[in-house]
């Protein structure tokens, strides 16, 4: 009996994703365990498994088709000794069309990742292939502009086609390709001034989670400056006795300190359920890293259990993975705390949009030698100032305030955070 | 706005000039289309057209001497030549009549005479035609030049007519000569070797550069080479025409081949070297209209530099061939219409032919061109001897050579030489204009048993799955 392959569920929430690449075509023989396509969900591109050996006899759901439900077959898998006849004599492929359907199928068979048996589903209720294909819209290219974006891994969708009724052409790809850092997704341009850009999933994602941040957690903002002298001192004496094996940054000991503070106001290690107020245990730090058409949030899990050197290798590992597209959902999926940091542009200060469902998020300043005045005397140091967005519903403005100026002791007397 | 004559007015009735009117007309346009003396232009009258009916002679020549293999004997052959000259030209003026009749049918209207450009009110250009016995006044927007090219003479040699022959005169021998000297190997030149040579005439050809056929991939060039020398064909290559002196009965010509001059004298001598754009006296000069090396040069849509004047055909750049220019007209003319979605001309995708016996017919990338822009290739040869229906027809010798870019699969070149290759081209042209892959080609199922068969075997012998070879 052939099986369906379901589009999988990467994450709990995940209701929709993006067909981004198939890895097997129709006729490919596939053994459990082989990666069959690629999928991107809000943030990721992840692989897909098979979980049975078999052939693939039909693909349902073209490359690069968006908003596939999950659940909903992507493919057909053959079984041994059947083939693709075996399927068109049953006429109506079984297929899940409504969301009861698929609660029923998954209360039945306990389905998170991959296929149902098409023998376990009624026959009669569902979708066949023809309906499959009139959803998909035919992208008309030549066999060798095909082939050259394949090679070169573009996303004919993106394409405009300069042959007979649109058809893509190589030169089209040739093209698109010249001009891949100024054209990604490029739709049309009509207008000279402006052009219009497809927006990816990942910066749907982005927009809607900022417009549920925004709408829903009343933010406010509490800042403060932090003198990092003796932070910078301890870093440079730290990195001298590294002999290049290392290198601790100011936002490896940043990401530390937020950990520390939360541990001793764990009143700011929280979330907003609705219901209930979920308080953390852990430290589990989100930090903001800007990549290629968007920026992410890679997690350094149980920074209060680890030091120095083990939070800035797990960060370099985290934004390599990041900006390669790479990260696992549970690599950025959760999280109780964010910081975003915009030092590096040199940006005095800022205050930044609640990473929900997290409580608060930190957002840093550069740090700079500025005038200050001890003992009533002007001298000079190097002060950070850092800004606090609290949600608060579940932040307080005078937990948030204990918070930061924890934060800013350990920042100003780094040694308290080998306690 | 001031009201023009016409939509369109076309100089020039050939293959570039008289499509391009058609198309017009079909599009909805009015159309006046001018021609000095032939309609159907070179191509049709003394070109492509009247040398096939003279090679389809040579042809039967050729088959009439070797029927014994086949079973027959015939003796008594007797050849009147100047029946094979009346027949090719009934073909031509059968053709030229049919044009005629089309454009009337497509209410161009044509004028008959030499017509000369100038700049009218506003965007208008003024178009004079002088006829035969009135001067006729006319304006458009938009003039076409197809006004084509003519044989190039050397400066120390002009076709006479007399024992110093251009394509025409080539073409209507009063008598067969007993020798012939044929200055130049490329289509035109290599068609009358094959030609004279098959009806007994003593040939050779002097070709400066280095093979015959030049512009072919080099190992189609050297089958045919073969073969001529086979036929007794005198090869000349790397030799250069110094000077001609003509007397009453023959020619002499003083050639250098390795520093060495050599006086070879015979009956006739055909000037096959070439051809000039006809650019001059149509008033041209007093409008932007850029010439380079005699043609004209236009954008990728045909237009000059003159806006409303546009260029087609052999008066443009090259390559000189007829179905170049009716593509080009068509082009043209769909772009003036405002048709959206056109594409420019791919000129690496233009088959090219040449009807000697064997015939030769390419498209894209030779193998020599193809390395030299440094692609990674992939080359199948397929040779006819391997191919059953060549036997069959006793016909196997030549030779189908693919080239891919070994990255993209893409075909880049297709070379053939043997029997009816200029017919089978357009297989590949068609898969070229597609952009196939080897892929595709590879899994096209060809008919059994066909000529075309070879061209399958070639593209699997680029991936080495070659079957019968």
């Amino acid at each position: 009996m052939s099986v369906n392959i379901l589009m999988p569920a990467l994450s709990p929430t995940m209701e929709e994703g993006t067909l981004s690449k198939w890895l097997v075509k129709e006729g490919d023989t596939v053994t459990s365990g082989d990666l069959i396509a690629e999928i991107e969900t809000d943030k990721a591109t992840m692989e897909v498994e098979s979980i049975d050996d078999g052939t693939i006899g039909k693909i349902l759901v073209r490359e690069g088709q968006e908003a596939v439900k999950v659940n909903e077959p992507i493919a057909i898998l053959l079984l041994d000794g059947e083939n693709l006849s075996d399927i068109k004599s049953i006429k109506k492929v079984p297929a899940i069309e409504s969301v009861q359907e698929i609660e029923k199928i998954e209360s039945k068979e306990k389905l998170y990742f991959s296929s149902n048996k098409t023998s376990k589903i009624d026959l009669d209720t569902n979708i066949n292939i023809e309906n499959f294909k009139k959803n998909e819209t035919r992208i008309f290219a030549s066999p060798l502009a095909k082939r050259i974006a394949k090679q070169r891994d573009i996303d004919l969708s993106l394409i405009n086609g300069s042959g007979p009724n649109g058809r893509i052409l190589k030169t089209d790809i040739e093209n698109f390709n010249n001009n891949k850092n100024l054209l990604k997704n490029k739709i049309t341009t009509n207008n000279s001034n402006s052009e219009l850009i497809k927006n990816s999933s990942m910066r749907k994602t982005i927009a809607e989670r900022l417009v549920q941040s925004k709408n829903e957690a009343p933010h406010f903002y509490l800042s403060l400056d932090c003198n990092i002298d003796q932070l910078l001192k301890i870093r440079t004496m730290i990195n001298l006795k590294s002999n290049d094996k290392y290198k601790i940054s100011v936002n490896d000991m940043i990401i530390k300190a937020a950990s520390s503070s939360l541990i001793k106001v764990p009143k700011a290690n929280a979330s907003w359920e609705n219901e209930n107020t979920r308080y953390f245990n852990n430290t589990d730090i989100s930090v903001a890293v800007a990549i290629d058409g968007g920026l992410i949030t890679p997690i350094i899990k149980d920074v209060q259990s680890k030091g120095l050197l083990e939070i800035s290798e797990d960060m370099k590992l985290l934004a390599n993975k990041a900006k390669d597209g790479k990260l696992l959902p549970e690599e950025y999926v959760g999280g109780s705390f964010s910081i975003s940091n915009l030092g590096m542009y040199g940006i005095k200060e800022f205050s930044a949009v609640i990473n929900p469902p997290q409580g608060a998020i930190l957002a840093v300043g550069s740090g700079e030698k500025r005038p200050i005045v001890i003992n009533d005397q002007l001298s000079i140091a190097s002060i950070m100032t850092v800004t606090l967005s609290c949600d608060h519903r579940v932040v307080d403005g005078a937990v948030g305030a204990q918070f930061l100026s924890v934060f800013k002791d350990f920042i100003e007397n780094p040694s308290l955070m080998l306690l | 706005m001031s009201n023009s004559d016409y939509d369109i007015i076309i100089i020039g009735g050939g293959p570039g000039g008289y499509v391009a009117a058609i198309r017009a007309s079909q599009l909805g346009m009015s159309v006046a289309l001018i021609e000095d003396k032939h309609l159907g232009g070179i191509c049709l009258n003394w070109g492509c057209i009247p040398t096939k009916a003279l090679l389809r002679a040579s042809e039967i020549k050729h088959m009439l001497d070797n029927v014994d293999e086949f079973g027959f004997s015939v003796s008594n052959i007797k050849m009147d030549i100047d029946k094979i000259t009346k027949r090719s030209r009934k073909v031509a003026s059968q053709l030229s009549a049919g044009i005629s009749h089309l454009l009337k049918k497509n209410k161009v209207k044509v004028f008959e005479g030499f017509a000369h450009l100038d700049k009218g009110s506003s965007d208008l250009k003024t178009v004079k035609i002088k006829t035969k016995d009135k001067d006729i006044i006319m304006t458009s927007k938009n003039v076409i030049i197809a006004t084509g090219a003519r044989s190039r003479n050397l400066p120390f040699v002009t076709s006479d007519g007399k024992n110093i022959w251009d394509y025409k005169s080539a073409m209507t021998p009063d008598k067969l000569p007993k020798s012939m000297i044929i200055i130049g190997s490329g289509a035109i030149g290599m068609e009358f070797a094959s030609f004279y040579n098959d009806l007994g005439v003593m040939v050779t050809v002097v070709e400066a550069l280095p093979s015959i056929l030049p512009n072919e991939d080099e190992d189609i060039s050297k089958i045919v080479e073969t073969n001529f020398v086979k036929r007794g064909i005198n090869i000349r290559t790397n030799t250069t025409l110094k000077s001609v002196e003509t007397f009453d009965k023959n020619v002499s010509a003083e050639i250098i081949c390795d520093g060495k001059i050599q006086t070879i004298t015979s009956e006739k001598l055909i000037l096959a070297i070439g051809i000039i754009a006809n650019t001059e006296n149509l008033g041209l000069e007093k409008f932007n209209v850029k010439i380079d090396k005699g043609h004209i040069i236009t954008n990728e849509w045909l237009e000059t530099d003159e806006k409303g004047i546009f260029a087609i055909g052999d008066v443009t750049e090259g390559p000189w061939l007829a179905h170049k220019a009716s593509h080009e007209g068509v082009l043209c003319v769909e772009k003036i219409a405002g048709h959206k979605n056109l594409n420019p001309i791919d000129k690496s995708s233009i088959p090219g032919c040449t009807y000697c016996r064997p015939q030769v017919a390419s498209i894209g990338l030779t193998e020599k061109k193809a390395n030299l822009q440094k692609l990674n290739i992939k080359v199948g040869k397929f040779p006819f001897v391997g191919n059953g229906k060549a036997i069959a027809l006793g016909d196997s010798e030549g030779l189908i050579k693919t080239i891919f870019n070994d990255d993209t699969g893409e075909l880049i070149g297709a070379h053939m030489v043997g029997p009816e290759v200029t017919e089978l081209i357009q297989g590949f042209s068609i898969a070229k204009k597609l952009e196939t892959t080897e892929h595709e080609l590879m899994h096209t199922v060809f008919p059994h048993p066909t000529l075309s068969e070879g061209m399958h075997e070639s593209v699997l012998d680029a991936y080495n799955q070659a079957i019968h070879y």
